[in-house]
């Protein structure tokens, strides 16, 4: 009665092999690495591509382990953490306008497991040290950006259509437009009926005034948080690239929420501004005809802004150009003065924007504005020498170099749609995720090692297969966290050790029906069978129970909370399949073969 | 080797009365602390910010509470945090501070002092991130209860889904109780823990539970105390095995696991020393006191048993 056939014992073979092969990798360790990753998606890293880098270290007198082609990426890895920054260094002086070169750390495995996908667990923030920000995008700024834009567009299409009206207005959500009279108001109905579909429109009389109540549409509404949120992902992404980190992560959560994870990041305050700022740029027209009133206000039509130097400057409110129109933006020097500068590069709307405000305007001043969280800063406000076209332009007064270069990668990067602010932070400095990693591990290993000598002890040969179905259980758990690149935080260490704590449990009540078969007088043979069926109904329960738990947890935990319950649900699956299985193969194995069994070794 | 060779069934029914009495003091006793002392919620329930550094040398607290006092922030709290070169900065949430900078703050003021000080860890949580963490730790906890009084009600009885949930919460209140009386910090991963701790817990019961449900299937003619008492003796020896087991891994992370894994660990054992207090001594007697019977489980033979008489 305890003998499996043989197509079970493969089975259970094939399991645990596989399992092997997928657990191997993390026994290899990880290299110190340089990941070079094209800056912009229309560029491809090829063989080309990897023969540069070759030769690039080569010049250098850096000799790498191993330089690969990976994806859309060229990876090479090295012996020590000196080389590798070494060769950084050197990659990005000779590729660095092109390529994104990020450190990172590469899995020492031979290739032919990595070809059977077989990859080292994915480790945490807090095991690999790094940066996890939570972002808010302020909704509220997106709506009120949208509302600016549509009451500048009703005004230039009421204009162009010659639909008299005398003002707009805010009114919370709503736009009021106001008319003389009934017969203007229902042509400029029937054109934002057309123009304007994102709006519900309803008439309102107010004293002697006509009126039309715009109200942005619930629909429209989420649309606009949706679109906000879904740019500020895309500027994001482009932000963090060029802040060269390998395998970030950047994620919508929830709706109105981003998540950004840069893995081995250390200077957290340049990655926190460069990730927070919220620069676009705006051009705009000085008004000189205006003086600055008393008390520091600005006339109508007008708004004030200081330059680098503290100067106040009236400018005017209409803007000729935004930071959306601008194709790309280097830092450099000017060809004159030498001074640091960016040069931009404007798109063929911008170009032709520019190009006709300069001509209108020469001999005036134009001031160009970085909008900063909100705030205005006058950059430079240079006069119109002559009418510029092409849409080259260089921004150039008082910068310094980093200065420049952290311009230029902000109007490269993009605006945001919409401001964010750190809503959560947590990092991790790479000496403690490197403690983190030893802690978690060893008290692993101290408390597998006393269970195991407790269960020898008690039970002798049972206990003997008890740990061996324990050690299974770890083997099949460290692969499938492998094999599905689950993320490998501390609580989930945690949560290892205390699945295995729990999972002997099954083979205690196994061994203990067991027992209790045999002292109820019968024989060997039956009372194995009969501890097996017993037991396999409480274990079921009691698994199934913890399995609700882990459900849950991962369902409503936040952070370290889900890693816990990932591996506790894993944990779970394959502790019933080596407590149960496994243990009773290898019961089968020895004792069962044996017809006449008179005793068995379970102390 | 064999450590429990009990020939005869304990009576812990007829000390339930007491046991109960005593469970009940303890409860009233953690919901008493829960009440005056409350808990001591960490960061991430509270918001704020805490910054772990790590000094060449023994830090001086007094030096570091300065320089913070000096950066323009009184309210830091400093203390060491494992060893004398490790301090750890707390600093509570307020009102128009610059949040995440605050971080970068800090660090500035530090290395201005000691440039050897490195970061070992930043955690700043926002006001509304720590409300829904409470929410979400709080629907978890629903959830579990829920689901664990209705896979009991469908695989057993509602009497054993009733009586284990409340032996289980009442080991949850417990732990609250002790993280109140200390005012050990409560962190996501002591919340992880009591949530881990209460299927453990349940597990427990199950397994009681299982054993007495066989005996009323097996032992025909028994009274229900005697059936209960016999199930608890008998799987007694398993329940401190399997719990000696999973104590001694719990043991290797309380002491091994550094900091972050000490009050987790310091959770999980608490838990499981009532969780093994409460299946036995307090989920049993609930289910006596609730009338557990044969009835409860074998009315479908009862039914032929009728048919077949002439």
């Amino acid at each position: 009665m305890n003998r499996y056939p043989l197509w079970k014992y493969l089975l259970i073979l094939a399991v645990l092999l596989t399992g092997l092969i997928y657990t191997l990798p993390n026994f290899f360790g990880e290299s110190p690495a340089v990941q070079i990753l094209p800056l912009r998606s229309s560029m491809k890293a090829d063989a080309a591509l990897l023969n540069r880098v070759d030769a690039t270290l080569k010049a250098a007198n850096i000799s790498p382990d191993i330089v690969e082609l990976d994806g859309n990426s060229v990876k090479a890895r090295f012996n020590d953490t000196d080389t590798q920054l070494k060769a950084k260094d050197a990659l990005k002086a000779a590729l660095g306008e092109d390529y994104v070169v990020a450190l990172n750390l590469q899995s020492r495995s031979p290739a032919w497991l990595t070809s059977l996908h077989a990859l080292p667990m994915y480790l945490g923030l807090d095991l690999r040290g790094g940066v996890h920000f939570l972002m808010q995008v302020d909704m509220k700024a997106a709506l009120d950006k949208s509302l600016e834009a549509a009451m500048g567009d009703m005004r230039s299409s009421m204009r162009d259509e010659n639909i008299p009206y005398s003002g707009i207005s805010r009114d919370g959500n709503a736009l009021l437009i106001k008319f003389r009279d009934a017969a203007s108001r229902a042509k400029g109905e029937d054109l934002l009926k057309q123009h304007f579909s994102d709006y519900l429109l309803t008439d309102k009389e107010d004293g002697t005034d006509f009126l039309i109540r715009a109200q942005l549409k619930p629909e429209a509404e989420n649309r606009i948080g949706e679109s906000a949120v879904q740019q500020n992902l895309l500027t994001l992404r482009n932000r963090v690239n060029e802040l060269g980190v390998a395998e970030p992560v950047i994620q919508q959560q929830g709706k109105d929420r981003v998540v950004v994870q840069l893995p081995g990041v250390q200077d957290t305050a340049r990655a926190k501004d460069i990730l927070g700022r919220t620069a676009t740029l705006e051009v705009r027209l000085v008004d000189e005809d205006h003086q600055i009133g008393p008390n520091g206000t600005a006339p109508f039509g007008t708004e004030m802004f200081k330059d680098r130097d503290g100067n106040s400057l009236l400018v005017k409110k209409q803007v000729i150009l935004t930071g959306e129109r601008i194709n790309d933006a280097q830092p450099g020097f000017d060809n004159r003065t030498n001074e640091p500068a960016v040069h931009i590069n404007l798109d063929a709307v911008g170009a032709r924007k520019f190009k006709e405000a300069t001509r209108e305007n020469v001999g005036k001043r134009m001031a160009i504005i970085l909008f900063e969280k909100g705030k205005g800063e006058i950059v430079t406000a240079p006069v119109i020498r002559e009418e510029i076209g092409g849409g080259r332009v260089q921004i150039s007064g008082k910068m310094t170099t980093d200065e420049a270069q952290d311009t230029a990668l902000l109007l490269r990067a993009g605006a945001l749609a919409a401001p964010m602010d750190i809503v959560e932070e947590r990092t991790v400095g790479p000496s403690l995720g490197a403690d983190n990693i030893a802690r978690g591990f060893n008290s692993t290993k101290i408390g597998f090692i006393l269970i195991a000598v407790f269960m020898v002890a008690y039970y002798m040969m049972f206990g003997v297969i008890s740990v061996l179905a324990l050690a299974a259980n770890l083997l099949l758990l460290v692969a499938l966290l492998s094999m599905l690149q689950a993320t490998l935080t501390l609580p989930g260490m945690a949560g290892i050790a205390l699945t295995l704590g729990m999972a002997i449990d099954s083979n205690v009540l196994i061994n203990e029906r067991i027992r209790e078969e045999l002292r109820n007088g019968i024989t060997p043979q039956a009372a194995i069978n009969a501890g097996y069926e017993h037991a396999f109904a409480t274990i079921l329960d009691s698994n199934l129970t913890n399995l609700i738990v882990g459900i849950a947890l991962f369902l409503f935990g936040s952070g370290p909370i889900k890693g816990f319950a990932v591996v506790l649900c894993l944990g779970i699956l394959t502790s019933m399949f080596s407590s149960v299985l496994v243990s009773r193969a290898l019961v089968n194995l020895i004792y069962g073969r044996r017809a006449r069994l008179s005793s068995v070794s379970i102390g | 080797m064999e450590f429990f060779k009990i020939k005869h069934d304990i009576p812990f029914m007829s000390y339930g009365r007491y046991t109960t009495a005593i469970s009940l003091v303890t409860f009233l006793f953690a919901i008493f602390f829960l009440a005056t002392r409350g808990l001591n919620f960490g960061v991430d329930f509270t918001g704020g910010t805490v910054i772990e550094v790590h000094y060449g040398q023994s830090a001086d607290l007094v030096k570091v509470r300065e320089q913070l006092k000096n950066a323009g922030l009184p309210e830091a709290m400093v203390q060491n945090f494992g060893s004398s070169r490790d301090v750890l900065i707390q600093i509570p949430l307020k009102e128009n501070t610059a949040g995440a900078k605050l971080s970068d703050q800090v660090m500035t003021a530090l290395h201005s002092q000691d440039a050897g000080v490195e970061m070992r860890r930043v955690e700043f949580v926002g006001p509304q991130v720590g409300r829904d963490l409470v929410d979400n730790g709080a629907m978890a906890l629903l959830l579990v209860s829920l689901g664990i009084v209705g896979y009991l009600w469908v695989r057993f009885e509602w009497k054993f889904g009733l009586s284990a949930i409340i032996a289980n919460l009442h080991d949850v209140v417990i732990i609250l109780g002790f993280f109140a009386f200390f005012q050990w910090e409560f962190s996501l991963s002591v919340l992880a823990a009591v949530l881990a701790v209460l299927g453990y817990s349940v597990n427990e019961s199950v397994v009681v539970f299982d054993r007495i449900r066989e005996n009323f299937r097996k032992m025909r003619k028994t009274e229900s105390a005697q059936i209960i008492d016999n199930a608890i003796t008998r799987t007694m020896s398993r329940t401190i095995i399997t719990h000696g087991c999973t104590q001694m891994m719990v043991f290797a992370m309380l002491f091994l696991g550094g900091e972050t894994l000490h009050y987790f660990a310091m959770a999980l054992t608490i838990g499981i020393m009532f969780s093994i207090y409460s299946s036995v001594l307090v989920a049993s007697p609930i289910l006596l006191w609730l009338e557990v019977s044969r009835e409860d489980f074998i009315k479908p033979e009862k039914v032929e048993a009728e048919e077949v008489l002439p």
